[in-house]
């Protein structure tokens, strides 16, 4: 049985057609994630600009370690997602399937450490409108760098939990054998998400964690 | 037209750069570069971004349209960051009548 | 007033029955309509609440309603009427329905997203529902912080995640129409033979995906610093409650756009069809459509001005908002050198495209002088303001919704609505609308401040003369609101085409078939060729 045609909608003329909208739709969609980040970077760019002094102190308080860690696991899983592309394209079932694990093991390593990264936030008192005890002189700043820290991280990972839970539902379709290499997309697309999100990452940290370390 | 299949060894090597030009990132925050450290970072950054797009992400093998909506998403990011930094950055320019 | 029985044909209105086909439908047709029934239900509930508002605004003294509650009223009305009927509005329902047939294509590229987008839309406007219901909001649909984000009492985060969920509707409905537009046109149909509808409709687009994520990260904030009490806009921790107002502007201005692009649109075609001519400069007007919604990105700061927003940043403002007013400026010269020499006829689509380009005119003139920043320092917050933009969406857009309705009502229901009734019905609503809208701009001259539910008794006069402008105005919306469901039973069936116009929605059956064509159609003309005998003939 030919797979590709039972997938063929009927809006679409050919397969070809329909790879092309559906890419064309995603990449329109991440234009939206990148204006919908943006606001959160325009706010942070204003403040940190206005407080220079505020932030480089308070991002003091982020760990580097921990951050670069971090940085290096999500790269990390856009490796494995790229790599989980290439075996669909190629229709290799069984390396689709483990690169896809893979990813959501990566992406679910990253979100743990955050888990760990938070609650030494609140162990710490550093987290606005909780509980927030700062020590030095520009305390009432450092409250919104560390609204940014939270408000950005905090939808960076919400992102992440989404894009694991479409990794977990592609996963099962990829064992049901509904993808193959004249029908791949869905994985491909996802991968632009997932990239997208590790994207965000790459700026999030430099402006969040390497701010006055020198 | 099939989609373009990026040899592995692309990935790999995208990957190792991407880890490498972590590791550098991380140093150079370590050092005072002053007004430099900023532009620093964001260009290596940007460096790390361009080579998820282009590679992972495959835009450097995809149609120019692809290219103009990638674009067009960072360039209106710059509209917002831009503008709205030239209030801030500008209220202490020009003051208003009586003070 | 003979009615046919409904021909054996089988179209996407009788091809299934029962309230599931209708919720479950896939058909950007049907999609359409149930966008239809939504909206209308919207603009009656912030038409309510502009009722209440008029009829407060009879005497001087605040003694209908308390202070509280007024700015309830007005928050409401602006609300609903902003992002549940004027931003949706022509894009849901004649967008929807129309640009599939308009690119010979059997559907949008993604039906799934479309009936999700209306369910999404439907959810956003069932939390902003319950909202009012609670007791309201009181901020002004601007939602200025740090009143908003700290010290109002009432359901700011339920109103606001009201409207950060229907903002996903109108995304979904943007990625919809650009793809769609790239990649899913007829064989022949380049770029350049497309209906000036459809140009229109893909600047909207674009506006719907750059401007509504910034909205929405706006709302999210301030939600973060109600709920958590994060210090973003608050000046007791060094925040600056300006950078919410350049976050919501971002969006907000090209919102009006938003507003504005497709009832441009719907006029390109009727003017067209109704002068049989082609669009004068279609191409001035294509890239104008694009224009417009790229220069709109970069003059929100004229809501600003005396924002406490830099003196620079107004002035650079300033200047760009004079720019975007070019490209509105030369489509109207186009639509006005389509009319010269054409055989013009008077029915009640292209009544209300002439009541379009005048009133738009005169809303888009005043917003020159407010693009003035030393005209808008003395104007801003007053009635003035009000006037300008209620001729541009309600003189514009709502008229451009209100002619698209009766241009393509034939082609979405095969029937036809009463003539008469429609012309009077358009003429009620431009008597109205006028007597209601230009007393408030010698009001806001004058010096009336908006959002005040009492005034000095100087300005009764006029505020009658509103209120019954508004009652007018009612009545006029009444009217086509009976017709239509009126004809749905016993309008006489329309043909294919019985505008006689060019277009390829019109090629296919009233109502049309489930798949919109038997065959995909093969383009081998120009938009809008009518015969230069046509025109001539008139």
């Amino acid at each position: 049985m030919a797979e590709g045609t039972t997938v063929l909608e009927h809006q679409f003329d050919d397969l070809d057609q329909q790879r092309e909208a559906s890419s064309l739709g995603m990449w329109v969609f991440l234009i939206t994630e990148i204006m919908f980040f943006g606001g959160l970077f325009a706010g942070y760019a204003v403040y940190r600009s206005t407080y220079p002094d505020a932030f480089a102190e308070a991002g003091l308080h982020l760990n580097v370690l921990v951050g670069a860690v971090n940085t290096a696991v999500l790269i990390l899983s856009s490796l494995t997602m790229a790599l989980a592309v290439h075996a669909a394209q190629v229709d290799r079932r069984k390396a689709l399937v483990v690169f896809l694990l893979l990813t959501i093991l990566l992406g679910t390593v990253f979100l743990g450490i955050k888990v760990f990264e938070y609650a030494d936030k609140f162990r710490h008192e550093l987290v606005p409108g909780y509980a927030f005890a700062f020590e030095g002189p520009h305390a009432r700043e450092a409250t919104i760098f560390f609204s940014f820290y939270f408000a950005m991280t905090g939808m960076h990972a919400l992102h992440m939990i989404i894009g694991i839970g479409i990794l977990a539902v592609l996963t099962v379709l990829v064992r049901r054998g509904r993808f193959s290499s004249e029908y791949y997309w869905p994985v491909e697309l996802t991968g632009l998400y997932w990239h997208f999100v590790d994207i965000v990452w790459i700026y999030l940290f430099p402006l969040l964690y390497l701010i006055g370390r020198a | 037209m099939a989609a373009h299949i990026v040899p592995k060894r692309v990935y790999y090597l995208v990957f190792a750069t991407l880890l490498l030009l972590t590791l550098v990132t991380v140093d150079v925050a370590f050092y005072d570069l002053g007004i430099l450290s900023f532009p620093v970072a964001m260009l290596i950054a940007t460096t790390k971004a361009l080579l998820v797009i282009f590679y992972f992400m495959h835009v450097r093998y995809s149609s120019p349209l692809t290219w103009v909506f990638a674009i067009i998403g960072f360039f209106w990011l710059m509209i917002l960051i831009g503008l709205t930094m030239a209030d801030y950055l500008t209220r202490a320019w020009i003051s208003l009548a009586g003070g | 007033m003979v009615t046919r029985t409904a021909e054996p044909r089988t179209h996407y209105l009788n091809v299934s029955y029962g309230v599931m086909s209708w919720l479950l439908t896939l058909d950007h047709k049907r999609i359409a309509l149930l966008y239809l029934i939504s909206i209308t239900l919207f603009f009656f509930l912030g038409g309510a609440f502009a009722v209440l508002i008029r009829l407060e605004l009879l005497t001087p003294a605040g003694d209908l309603v308390e202070s509280e509650t007024y700015n309830k009223l007005f928050t409401m009305h602006g609300v609903i009427m902003v992002f549940f009927f004027l931003i949706p509005s022509i894009p849901a329902v004649l967008g929807n329905f129309l640009i599939p047939m308009m690119i010979g294509a059997r559907d949008l590229a993604f039906p799934r997203l479309n009936l999700a987008s209306w369910y999404i839309y439907t959810l956003g406007g069932l939390f902003t529902l319950v909202a009012a219901i609670f007791g309201g909001v009181d901020t002004g649909w601007t939602f200025y912080t740090p009143y908003s984000s700290i010290y109002s009492n009432t359901h700011v985060i339920l109103t606001a995640l009201g409207v950060f969920i229907v903002g996903f509707s109108s995304v979904l409905t943007g990625i919809n129409f650009i793809v769609s537009i790239h990649k899913m046109r007829a064989p022949g149909l380049t770029w350049f033979r497309l209906p000036l509808f459809i140009w229109a409709h893909y600047a909207t687009s674009l506006i719907f995906v750059l401007g509504t994520p910034v909205l929405a990260i706006a709302i999210v904030l301030v939600a973060l610093e109600r709920v958590f009490g994060f210090g973003i806009f608050d000046p007791a921790l060094g925040g600056d409650p300006i950078l919410f107002q350049h976050l919501f502007w971002f969006y907000s201005h090209p919102a009006v756009y938003i507003m504005i692009l497709p009832a441009m649109g719907v006029v390109s075609e009727v003017i067209a069809c109704f002068a049989r001519k082609r669009v004068f400069g279609y191409k001035f007007v294509a890239f104008s459509s694009l224009a417009i919604a790229a220069l709109g990105f970069l003059v929100w700061g004229h809501h600003m001005f005396v924002s406490g927003q830099s003196v620079f940043a107004s002035l650079v403002f300033s200047f760009l908002s004079m720019l975007v007013a070019i490209p509105s400026a030369i489509k109207v010269f186009n639509w006005t050198a389509t009319l010269y020499r054409g055989a013009i006829a008077h029915d009640a689509p292209m009544l209300y495209a002439f009541g379009f380009i005048g009133l738009f005119t005169i809303g888009g003139l005043t917003g020159i002088f407010l693009a003035t920043t030393a005209v808008d320092v003395h104007v801003h917050d007053t009635y003035f303001i009000v006037a300008h933009f209620h001729y541009i969406m309600v003189g514009g857009a709502v008229m451009g919704y209100l002619g698209g309705l009766h241009f393509w009502w034939p082609k979405m229901t095969g029937r036809m609505y009463p003539e008469g009734w429609a012309k009077l019905g358009a003429l009620l609503i431009f008597v109205g609308f006028n007597l209601t809208f230009f007393p408030q701009f010698l009001l806001g001259y004058l010096g009336m401040p908006r959002r005040y539910h009492f005034y000095p008794d100087e300005f009764q006069v006029l505020n009658v003369m509103s209120t019954a402008g508004a009652s007018i105005l009612g009545v006029g919306y009444l009217i086509p609101m009976v017709f239509f469901l009126w004809s749905l039973r016993y309008g006489s069936a329309a043909g294919a085409n019985p505008w006689d116009a060019k277009g390829l929605e019109w090629q296919t059956p009233s109502p049309p078939p489930p798949h919109n064509f038997p065959e995909t159609p093969v383009v081998k003309e120009e938009a809008y060729a009518y015969s230069s005998q046509e025109a001539e003939r008139g």
